[in-house]
Order: C-alpha cells, then sequence, then structure tokens
C-alpha cells in the first residue's frame, strides 16, 4: 500500500498495518467531526509518526499512484477542511 | 467516508479532470509535461524566494545583536560615570531588543525549516518529472489507441498527485514567507525610522549617548583646568586610555562630594 503525507513524499506501508492506520484515522475522523482543534492535531501527529515508522520511503523516480492521500504536518482543522471544500467533497 | 478516502479521491479526480480535455490522448502526454516543467522552475524560484527572506532574517539578527553590544557597552560608560539612570535606560532597551532577536531566531527557525522542506519537494519531483518524459516517449513510440488511454491515465495519475502535493506545498511556504516579510519590513522600518538605532549612533539624537558625550566633555574641560593649574601632565588629554582616567577621577570626585 503506497501512503502519501502531503509535502513529505511517498511511503511504502504493509497492507497488514491498515487497521492500525485506521484505528489512527478514526481518532482523526473524531476530532474533525467534534472540531476540536487540538485533538485533531494530536491525531495528525500520531497518524503521520505511525506511517513513518511503519512504512518506508517508495522510490521517488515511479509513477505510482497512492492508495492513501494523508494532510501535511501541522495543517489545522480549517487548511483540511479547505482542501476538501475545494473540490466540494465534503458534505455540510 | 474517512479524511484520507477523501482526499485521496480528489487528488484522482484532478488528475483525470486533465486527461479529458485532449482529443489525441498523446497530445495531453506532452502538455502535462509543459506544465511539470512550468512547476519545476516555479518549486526552484519559491525555494529561492524562502533563502533570500532567510537571510534578510539573518541579516536583522547581526544588526540588532551588535545594537545590543553597543548598549551594553553604553550601559557599561554610564555606570563608569556613575550614572545608573542611564545605565538603567540602556539596560531597558537592551532587554527590548532581546525579545526582538528571539522573535526573528524562531522566524529563522522557521524559514530554514521551509527551505529543506521546499528543496526536497523538488528533488522528488524532479525524479517524477524524468520518470515521466521516459514513460511518454515509450508511449508515443508504441501508441496504440487501445492500450494508449490506460497508460496514459496511469502515467498522469502518478504525475498529477505529485504536481498537486508540491503545488500545495508552494502556496504553503508563500503564505508563510509572506507573513514573515511583512514582520521583517516593520522591523527593516524601524530600523530605517532611527527608532531602534539612534540609540547606538554616537552623538546622533540618541539621548543616552547625548548625555554621556556631556559627561566625559564636561569631563575633558576639567582635566584640562586642573592640567594648566597644575602646570603639567599634559599626557592626560592627548591619550585616550588618559580619558578613561579622568573618567575615574570624576566619578572619584563625584563619590567625595556625595
Amino acid at each position: 500500500m503506497i501512503v502519501r503525507i502531503l509535502g513529505e513524499g511517498q511511503f511504502d506501508v504493509a497492507d497488514s498495518e491498515l487497521d492500525r492506520l485506521n484505528t489512527l484515522d478514526a481518532a482523526l475522523e473524531a476530532a474533525v467531526a467534534a472540531g476540536d482543534e487540538q485533538a485533531f492535531g494530536a491525531a495528525l501527529a500520531d497518524l503521520l509518526a505511525g506511517v513513518r515508522t511503519m512504512g518506508t520511503a517508495h522510490a521517488a523516480d515511479t509513477l505510482d499512484v497512492s492508495d492513501v492521500v494523508l494532510p501535511h504536518e501541522g495543517a489545522s482543522l480549517a487548511e483540511v477542511r479547505d482542501l476538501l471544500d475545494d473540490d466540494g467533497l465534503i458534505p455540510g | 467516508m474517512s479524511i484520507w478516502k477523501r482526499m485521496t479521491l480528489i487528488f484522482r479526480s484532478k488528475a483525470n479532470k486533465a486527461l479529458d480535455r485532449a482529443e489525441d490522448p498523446r497530445e495531453v502526454l506532452d502538455y502535462s509535461y509543459q506544465r511539470q516543467l512550468e512547476l519545476l522552475s516555479k518549486v526552484r524560484r519559491g525555494v529561492a524566494d524562502v533563502a533570500t527572506s532567510r537571510k534578510r532574517v539573518e541579516l536583522q539578527i547581526n544588526q540588532l545583536e551588535q545594537q545590543q553590544g553597543k548598549l551594553q557597552q553604553q550601559a557599561q560608560k554610564a555606570i563608569d560615570v556613575n550614572r545608573e539612570d542611564l545605565a538603567r535606560e540602556a539596560l531597558t532597551r537592551k532587554s527590548g531588543l532581546a525579545q526582538q532577536i528571539a522573535d526573528l531566531k524562531t522566524q529563522h527557525a522557521n524559514l530554514q525549516a521551509e527551505e529543506e522542506k521546499l528543496t526536497l519537494a523538488q528533488q522528488r519531483l524532479q525524479a517524477k518529472v524524468e520518470a515521466f518524459r521516459t514513460k511518454k516517449e515509450t508511449i508515443k513510440a508504441t501508441y496504440t489507441a487501445a492500450e494508449a488511454q490506460t497508460k496514459i491515465n496511469e502515467a498522469l495519475s502518478g504525475i498529477g498527485e505529485e504536481m498537486g502535493d508540491v503545488g500545495m506545498a508552494i502556496q504553503r511556504a508563500e503564505d508563510k514567507t509572506a507573513t514573515m516579510q511583512a514582520r521583517a519590513g516593520a522591523i527593516d522600518e524601524l530600523l530605517a525610522s532611527g527608532a531602534l538605532d539612534d540609540v547606538t549612533a554616537p552623538g546622533q539624537g540618541d539621548d543616552i549617548a547625548r548625555e554621556l558625550d556631556a559627561l566625559s566633555s564636561q569631563a575633558d574641560v576639567e582635566a584640562e583646568l586642573a592640567a594648566l593649574k597644575g602646570g603639567g601632565a599634559p599626557q592626560a588629554i592627548e591619550s585616550s586610555p588618559a580619558g578613561e582616567q579622568i573618567l575615574s577621577e570624576e566619578r572619584a570626585k563625584g563619590e567625595e562630594q556625595a
């Protein structure tokens, strides 16, 4: 599985880690739903740190599409909402 | 839907949009390659812009640190002539500068981190663009309409994702640099207005320096008078170490009076 962290590039993460990734992602979801900036920052930092330790850098000279794209380190709740709002994919 | 799933979809849809516009799918390859080269030079400019801002902040830190040093000297000089009030004023100004320097150092660290991030982004994009160029030529050489669409789609999606990522990284860097440039501009204005450097320019509108100058010329006159009366010790006026001696004599006098 290829995971892109925006601003950092792509990582290869073993499919077996998907459960751990989903657990971390659930925390992020909850923080977004609650509009809790602090919890969001912490959850995002955890998720990105997880990807960095679980994964290895994907070869740069490939044109492979990522399976997962994650916000950049230090992104705020508003920034992530903007990213998603741009294309009107976020409901409400 | 989870955040990452939505983001992933956004990046895919962006890459696919580019493909819909071309009648001959091969044209879109060349078009996309042009855009990649443009983006690459934009990243290079971005790196250069951030470096310029970083150097500007470095320069400001140096200037403020020099002024700190001068204020320290003024405080010492004021103490030497027994003017604690002037010394206090100089030290107060010095501590005001310390806060500004600390703030600038934080900005400097941020800019440096931003510069490193952009440089890495540039290297990643460079590698992908090179991979795309090779793939583009292969696809064009072996073009058959049936296969082309899928292969082109793959190549475009792969590069489109990187381009979207790098594009946003440049935007973030530009936003950060703009904020810092505004603050750096404010400090430059402050320096130009003399609010900061007047304090240290000798004999130029700075109240501390003016008072200290007045005190030392007073001391010079006293020393000369003493020399005339005594008819000797002319070396006390000529050399600068002797000037310090005069100042300490002056201080001794002040202490006697007190």
